[in-house]
């Protein structure tokens, strides 16, 4: 077990970051970050030049770039952000728990379960198939459109409803493999004090092979958080769908921009949040330590 | 008196593959049987087969004089037996107290203070008692060894198996799993234990099964099997030992 672990150890020195590649050699470390920052500055020079220089530049200048209309969209466009944060927040909760329940079919094992097993491949694979805007459009069209009263017609109930069928699609996945990673003789030593196979999912196989996926689940994660744009196709007046009726208003895609950089401020901490994770979890179990 | 272990006739198949062919083993309360043979002889299998771990292809198992064979809650019969596993198999997303008390609390519905109780306990009877609230990869591999027969006797079994449980183990931290076991000999447990350590199953052992490619081939008391051989395949097996230990 512990050679297990140092053998890991040793290949992950390797694969750190390469943002910082040869940055912290020793007494060459200052001449580095020297070297790095001038070809830093003459890259940035380079392009910045190219592209203000360019012959269309005063008028993308203008149409992309205005302050102005920056300064008048943004309120709005933020505005309109907070329903984006809404349906990912919403759609996130069912989506951790739909899709558990979702790899948790699809490990029951026997013969008695092949029909469950085999419905979640068929969910999984289709879902994964199927482009998300094509479930959102299908979805929030007809389902509103059948007119039957039990079921709700708003939109943004139809486009989280798309986005948590297509999200656990590609999340069971995920915890399928956290829950394959798991050594079978975990489950033969709970089986072994007497758990049944449900205890021995619920206290040992889970909490591990959760563990395990919470960096490739928050990756999914980010990809939500940009999809709930998508929700604006449907009507609802999100950030994407804001900027739309801006920029139909103005002639001017500033507000596209303001929109991108809403949907960064979100995202970008998210990504940097899940190479922290990564790197923690790495560096525990290079120490030896207990992991969480 | 009811043996606390009879098994009849047992055979066991990997597809074609015979792994165990008619096994016949008793064992008596307190008494402690041990298992020797070369490696793939079915030593571990045979464990695996009496704790229901690996479904058998025939024969019959009695735990108690009670048939385990064929019974329809397979949960009830392991809460009753004891096993520990070359490679410790601890839990390790959980602390040495939660490991022990898991199946205490969950499968016999002991209470938390209950569990923790006869956790503690146990846990200081086998010099562990620092040990309750650290996580399995802190532990020596000979601390993670005994915090798994820990956990496996806080289940109070009638039986415990020991599957090669030193083998894993470097060799200066073998004598203080031993040590565990050999206490629990002297309190009267019920064992078998699957060994490499010829010395040890000589010291400790009631009876010892040599097995042989499924078969268990001789069987005596250890004074006999050890010197005196009726067996060819018994003799070369101790010989090759013998000759390791010279090496």
């Amino acid at each position: 077990m512990a050679s297990e672990g140092d053998r890991r150890a040793g290949l992950e020195v390797d694969r750190r970051s390469r943002l910082l590649d040869g940055l912290r050699s020793g007494g060459e470390g200052r001449r580095s970050v020297a070297i790095a920052l001038a070809s830093t500055i003459v890259f940035f020079a380079v392009v910045v030049f190219a592209i203000t220089h360019a012959p269309g530049w005063p008028a993308v200048r203008s149409q992309f770039f205005s302050w102005h209309e920056f300064k008048s969209t943004f309120p709005e466009i933020a505005r309109a952000f907070r329903l984006n944060i809404k349906i990912f927040c919403i759609a996130e909760v069912f989506i951790l728990v739909f899709a558990l329940f979702l790899a948790v079919l699809r490990s029951l094992p026997g013969p008695v379960f092949f029909p469950l097993r085999a419905l979640a491949i068929i969910y999984a694979d289709l879902f994964r198939g199927i482009p998300t805007i094509l479930v959102i459009a299908m979805l929030g069209f007809g389902a509103p459109a059948l007119g039957l009263s039990y079921v709700p017609t708003s939109v943004i109930f139809w486009g989280i409803v798309s986005l948590v069928l297509i999200y656990s699609a590609y999340v069971s996945e995920v915890y399928r493999a956290g829950i394959e990673s798991i050594h079978p003789s975990q489950e033969a030593a709970a089986r072994s004090l007497g758990l049944s196979r449900a205890q021995t999912l619920r206290r040992v196989i889970l909490p591990q092979a959760v563990r395990r996926v919470i960096p490739p689940l928050l990756n999914d994660f980010i990809g939500l958080q940009k999809d709930t744009a998508l929700v604006g196709t449907l009507g609802a007046v999100e950030a994407f769908q804001q900027s739309q009726i801006d920029t139909n208003a103005t002639f001017n895609f500033t507000a596209y921009l303001c929109a991108a950089a809403l949907f960064v401020a979100i995202t970008i901490p998210l990504a940097r949040f899940t190479d922290w994770l990564i790197a923690r979890d790495r560096r525990q179990r290079q120490a030896g330590g207990a992991t969480l | 008196m009811t043996d606390t272990l009879a098994v009849e006739q047992l055979s066991k198949s990997f597809g074609r593959h015979e792994v165990l062919s008619g096994i016949d083993l008793t064992v008596a309360e307190h008494e402690v049987v041990a298992l020797i043979g070369a490696s793939g002889s079915g030593k571990s299998t045979l464990l695996r087969c009496i704790n229901l771990l690996e479904p058998i292809s025939a024969g019959r198992i009695f735990l108690s004089g009670e048939e385990i064979t064929r019974t329809r809650n397979v949960n009830a019969v392991r809460r009753r037996i004891g096993i520990v596993f070359q490679a410790y198999n601890l839990f390790p997303h959980m602390s040495v107290l939660r490991n022990v008390t898991l199946a205490p609390r969950d499968v016999l519905g002991l209470s938390k203070s209950e569990a923790d109780d006869r956790a503690t306990t146990l846990l200081d009877r086998f010099g562990l008692a620092d040990k309750r609230t650290e996580y399995p990869d802190r532990l020596s591999g000979g601390q993670q060894q005994r915090v798994a027969i820990v956990r496996a006797l806080a289940m109070q079994p009638e039986l415990m198996l020991f599957d090669e449980v030193t083998s894993a183990l470097d060799p200066e931290l073998v004598a203080e799993v031993l040590e565990v076991i050999r206490e629990l000999a002297a309190g009267g447990m019920t064992m078998i234990i699957a060994t490499h350590e010829m010395s040890f199953a000589r010291d400790m052992a009631d009876r010892v099964c040599f097995l042989d490619a499924g078969r268990i081939l001789e069987e005596g008391p250890p004074e006999e099997i050890f010197t005196a051989p009726r067996e060819e395949r018994t003799q070369q097996f101790l010989q090759r030992i013998i000759e390791a230990k010279r090496l």
